[in-house]
């Protein structure tokens, strides 16, 4: 690149905006940042810098509000090849293999255009884990709506579900699992978070660090359009206002092009061509070529008017903050220029040299001749602010923290003082109730529109992969509701016979400016980290989404934990259905009297009140260790997680979730003295139910773990299910908890879905 | 002796690896890939036309691929008697290539469907795919598709009944071709469909995807056994 | 009433991707249709519509696309035609 030898200085581009205070503050910018950024230019910034600046220094890239309290979260074990920092974490799974996982949000995207905000946000996640050198093999989704009785709600939810599986279909990786819970706080601010793993040989691994003084620095994929420019909408000169209604501002996701991307970067990154390539994500060029020049320590030159564009007539501002999807920045070796772009053609895709990676320490921004942004070294990067918000949480009023004294307040109230409703005298009439709760109720109306199966015979490999998520406990009692959303993760990924190996997490949070919301991230993360340190899972990579707010306040605190686990054994791998008439069911784990958040005073009486379920992380530790011994040990046939509406609904579900296949079961235990409530519907963590046709091998390997166990009952042929806890008994035919269970979703979306409110 | 599988792949296939996993791992033969700007099919035997989303479906299922080079190859080979079979998307790529009557349209529910679904054994035309069944057998195997809707007029319909060309039928579990167990629609419950010669399969279904009971069914696993049997023998 | 027959052309918004229209353009290039410079692929939607007049029954499909036919972010609509009455 020769422009770059005798670079001109900065100057304006004819058509600019002035830089006012207005224009400042419209790119989000406070005028602390701007004092910073004008004390690093030594002069005022040009329209596009301030671009620039308000893409890298958002919350989005920067994390300048979460970072200080993501450092507290543990980050290393021997297994983990690549931590936090980069695209995606990487494990190692034994005989070279490794794997490469991360979960992201998509919360805003996906408010305004549900089908294409959640198919990009697949399509984002999916790029994190390929550039790596992984090839994706499993999606996981994990998804919050508001009350599904809304006309738009359900617009919502049709939109994403069929914007991830088209999405995800097309590009050929199958979407294996996942996770949806509906309440009233998501209401016009829905949760969308996508989590990808990969597989590949440790070998493989590539990193997205700029090096080489003299490198090509290509744009690879699709072209760059105007999808997605934040707040380009003001104050270009360009834009005529009839033009601006016109201007798209959602990202369009193209998984044909996603499929051709995925192959050829793979085939790139084998071919020994490159040395580094990084998804074109948020904010972009500018973010991409920035934080790859950063990791590397080096300086990059670009020049916009190399980059191939969808339309004429765009300016570097637009080429630089185009969010437009399907794209990658690759740096690859000096002189296989032309290897790379053959790779590329050969897959229908375009690759343009379009800057090098130079000794100068410095960000400079090329169009032609004229150059339109220039930084110091890496202190884009670097220099962006960190703050410290106040954390508050407090029973007395406070103007700042208006939400904490009410919390605390739900918290202390006695969940047994609610007055039980009449028709709770029968308690199958609450179970019923329960298992039709669109939070509990089978979600295949949503995962038959996925492709479960594609590729198959890969997913059958090493990986092994749940996502779970805690519901109201983070919100009455953020750091315990963390704790359980780790612990239930482990769970529910030892219950497939999977040794749990690390986590990925998406920290969905209000606005962090408001002291009670910091409250809530600042105790979630810290109850996150005590458990990642109690199961020796560390935090590999996640994301933050801030700002989930709706007129009526933030949404519930929502800490998403995907978690990546390994089965030795892939012929021991365990379903959550009863198989086999006669089998012992064995609890695991102790019942407590524990109602307080529960998914039973939310559905049945829609309170949100009381103290969440304690969680013991040694213990859990401990049954996790059981779990995949015994399950490794090939005796158990099936094994299911206590959660959301506690026993009684998890033992229904183990007799009806296959409809196909279901079993009775006659479970007893006379001397549980519990309130009967919290018998039945108490969330008591660390509870996982079994089935084994050898139950004293199981009760032999949970005693040496020293997990309380007992057999409880058996699998029966007839279609009945009984559950005798204390004295009280619930009886009922399979047949009305299955309809309870498998049709209350497809009933629901039978009904009108618009995008009015 | 050995057969030789020609897996063809598309921009935008997905299930070729499904096929390769099928031919190779499984049943231990040979597969080569065949890549669609090509124009040769590398002494494959049997052509295979994988499922996924070619050209990412764009304007109908299967319409732009049917214009590769390889396809070509692929239609003087199935004209030549030699057998070409396509799953899925391969299924949408030989009606629109006219080497099978009808064509396939969106689910009756507009939606995608991922599922396991029972086909009932029902066509006698095409023994070098269906030999190693049963007449009438039931098997379980996988679906997933959002354009699988079988449609063809009256007389085409007739024809192809008549003459035992309707290789496989969406049945429920007893067998019985019900409207509760068509998963999208398709006219007369039908999941697959041969040429007059018998040498070309097209199914919307994924046999491919059932060939080892750790993936839930092994019920594809005879139509694989037919071909070895009758062109490989 | 009268009733009327209302055409109605609904297309992705011009200067988002269409990645139908990008595939459909691609193969018509390759297939030797070199003279094609764009491709856009939406929906035509015909409604029979009763109104007192066309302007009601036009006013009534512009309603109708706001609400439900068209996607107001993704999507521009155009009335092609309202005949018959």
């Amino acid at each position: 690149m020769t422009a770059a030898a005798v670079p001109s200085p900065v100057a304006p581009r004819p058509g600019d905006p002035e830089i006012t205070p207005a224009l400042v503050a419209e790119h989000g910018i406070t005028p602390f940042e701007y004092e910073k950024l004008v004390a690093m230019l030594g002069r005022t910034p040009t329209f596009t810098e301030l671009g620039i600046v308000s893409a890298l220094w958002s919350e989005h890239c920067s994390y300048k509000h979460s970072r200080p309290v993501l450092k507290t979260l543990p980050t290393q074990a021997p297994h983990v090849l690549q931590g936090p920092g980069e695209n995606a974490g990487v494990i190692s799974v034994g005989d070279g293999l490794a794997v490469a996982f991360k979960i992201e949000s998509h919360n805003h995207p996906s408010a305004v255009e549900p089908y294409q905000g959640a198919a990009t946000g697949v399509g984002g996640i999916l790029r994190d884990v390929f550039t790596m050198g992984a090839r994706p093999i499993a999606m996981l989704n994990s998804l919050r709506f508001g009350n599904p009785e809304s006309a738009r709600v359900r617009w919502l939810l049709a939109g994403v579900v069929k914007g991830i599986g088209d999405y995800g279909n097309c590009v050929g990786v199958p979407t294996v699992a996942g996770d949806v819970m509906f309440d009233a706080s998501y209401e016009g601010n829905p949760l969308v978070n996508a989590m990808c793993v990969g597989l590949m040989r440790e070998e493989e691994l590539i990193t997205a660090k700029a090096q080489g003084i003299g490198n090509p620095i290509l744009a690879v994929g699709a072209r760059t359009g105007r999808d997605g420019i934040h707040g380009a909408s003001f104050a270009s000169e360009d834009l005529s206002e009839e033009n601006e209604a016109k201007r798209p501002r959602v990202q369009v996701g193209d998984p044909f092009t996603e499929k051709l991307l995925l192959e050829a970067s793979l085939e790139l990154i084998r071919s020994g061509h490159i040395v580094a390539i990084q998804d074109m994500g948020a904010a972009g060029l500018t973010s991409s070529s920035a934080e790859m020049a950063e990791r590397g320590d080096v300086g990059v030159v670009i020049d916009v008017t190399k980059v191939p564009v969808r339309e004429p007539g765009m300016t570097p501002y637009e080429i630089l903050l185009s969010e437009s999807q399907e794209r990658m920045l690759v740096v690859a070796k000096q002189g296989h220029e032309a290897a790379v772009q053959a790779i590329l053609h050969r897959w229908h895709l375009e690759a343009e040299v379009i800057g090098e990676v130079i000794a100068e320490p410095v960000y400079r921004v090329m169009e032609g001749d004229r150059v339109v942004a220039e930084f110091p070294g890496t202190r884009l990067v670097t220099d962006c602010p960190q703050y410290h918000p106040e954390a508050r949480e407090s029973a007395q009023y406070h103007p700042e923290a208006r939400e904490s004294a009410a919390i605390v307040a739900l918290r202390a109230r006695d969940p047994h003082a609610v007055a039980p409703r009449a028709e709770e005298a029968d308690p199958a009439w609450t179970l019923a109730q329960l298992l039709s709760s669109p939070t509990v109720a089978s979600k295949r109306w949503i995962t038959r529109q996925y492709d479960s199966q594609v590729r198959t015979s890969t997913v059958a490999g090493p990986g092994a992969a749940d996502a779970a998520i805690v519901r109201l406990y983070v919100y009455l009692d953020p750091r315990t509701g963390a704790r359980i959303a780790v612990a239930e993760a482990a769970r529910n990924v030892a219950c497939t016979g999977a040794r749990p190996l690390a986590i990925t997490n998406n920290l969905n949070f209000g606005n962090p400016k408001k002291p009670d919301v910091f409250f809530q991230f600042r105790e979630a993360v810290h109850g996150m980290g005590d458990a990642c340190r109690a199961l020796g899972t560390p935090v590999t990579g996640g994301n933050v989404s801030l700002y989930n707010e709706n007129p009526q306040g933030a949404v519930f605190p929502t800490p998403t934990v995907g978690m990546v686990g390994l089965i030795d054994d892939v012929a021991h791998a365990t379903r959550m259905t009863f198989t086999t008439p006669g089998d012992a069911i064995i609890l695991l784990g102790e019942t407590k009297d524990e109602l307080g958040g529960s998914e039973y005073l939310s559905r049945v009486h829609g309170l949100t009140i009381g103290a969440p379920p304690s969680v013991d992380l040694e213990g859990e530790r401990r049954l996790v260790e059981t779990l995949v011994e015994a399950i490794g040990s090939g005796v158990v046939r099936s094994a299911h997680d206590c959660s959301e509406g506690g026993l009684a609904v998890a033992l229904a579900e183990c007799c009806v979730a296959d409809r196909d296949a279901m079993c009775g079961a006659e479970v007893r235990i006379d001397d549980l003295a519990l309130p009967m409530r919290s018998a039945f519907f108490g969330e008591s963590q660390g509870r996982v139910l079994l089935s084994t046709a050898e139950p004293d091998r199981v009760l032999a390997v949970a005693a040496r773990h020293g997990v309380p166990a007992r057999r409880v009952g058996t699998v029966r042929a007839d279609p009945v299910l009984v559950l005798s806890l204390g004295g009280t008994t619930l009886e009922s035919p399979l047949a009305p908890l299955a309809a309870a269970f498998h049709d209350a979703i497809p009933m629901l979306m039978t009904r009108a879905a618009t995008a009015a409110a | 002796m050995s057969l030789t599988f020609g897996v063809v792949t598309f921009p935008g296939s997905n299930c070729d690896v499904d096929a390769w996993h099928a031919v190779i791992d499984v049943l231990g033969e040979r597969a080569v890939s065949l890549w669609h700007a090509d124009h040769d099919l590398q002494g494959a035997d049997v052509v295979i036309l994988p499922g996924g989303f070619s050209y990412g479906d764009a304007l109908r299922a299967g319409a732009i691929a049917r214009f590769s080079p390889i396809m070509r190859e692929v239609i003087a080979h199935a004209e030549r008697g030699a057998p070409v079979v396509g799953f899925c998307n391969g299924f949408q790529v030989l009606c629109e290539a006219h080497l099978l009557p009808g064509a396939l349209m969106r689910n009756a529910s507009s939606k995608f469907v991922c599922d396991w679904v029972h086909l009932r054994v029902d066509g006698t035309n095409a023994p070098i795919f269906l030999d190693a069944y049963a007449p009438g057998q039931l098997l379980r195997i996988p679906i997933a598709h959002g354009e699988g809707r079988f449609v063809a007029d009256e007389a085409t319909l007739d024809q192809l009944e008549g003459e035992g060309r309707v290789a496989f039928r969406y049945v429920d579990a007893a067998g019985h071709a019900t409207d509760d167990a068509n998963p999208n629609g398709a006219a007369r419950n039908i999941a697959g469909i041969t040429n007059a010669a018998g040498n070309v399969l097209g199914m919307m279904p994924h046999p491919e995807r059932a060939v080892e009971p750790l993936l839930g069914s092994a019920d594809g696993l005879p139509l694989f056994q037919s071909l070895l049997a009758r062109v490989g023998a | 009433m009268p009733r009327f027959s209302v055409s109605i052309h609904i297309v992705p918004r011009k200067g988002l991707l269409d990645p139908q229209g990008k595939a459909v353009a691609d193969a018509l290039h390759a297939l030797g249709f070199a003279t094609v410079a764009d491709a856009r692929i939406g929906r035509h939607i015909v409604l029979e519509v009763d109104g007192e007049s066309a302007e009601a029954a036009r006013a009534q499909a512009t309603a109708m696309c706001d609400k439900l036919l068209a996607n107001p972010v993704t999507e521009d609509y155009e009335i092609a035609a309202v005949a018959g009455g």
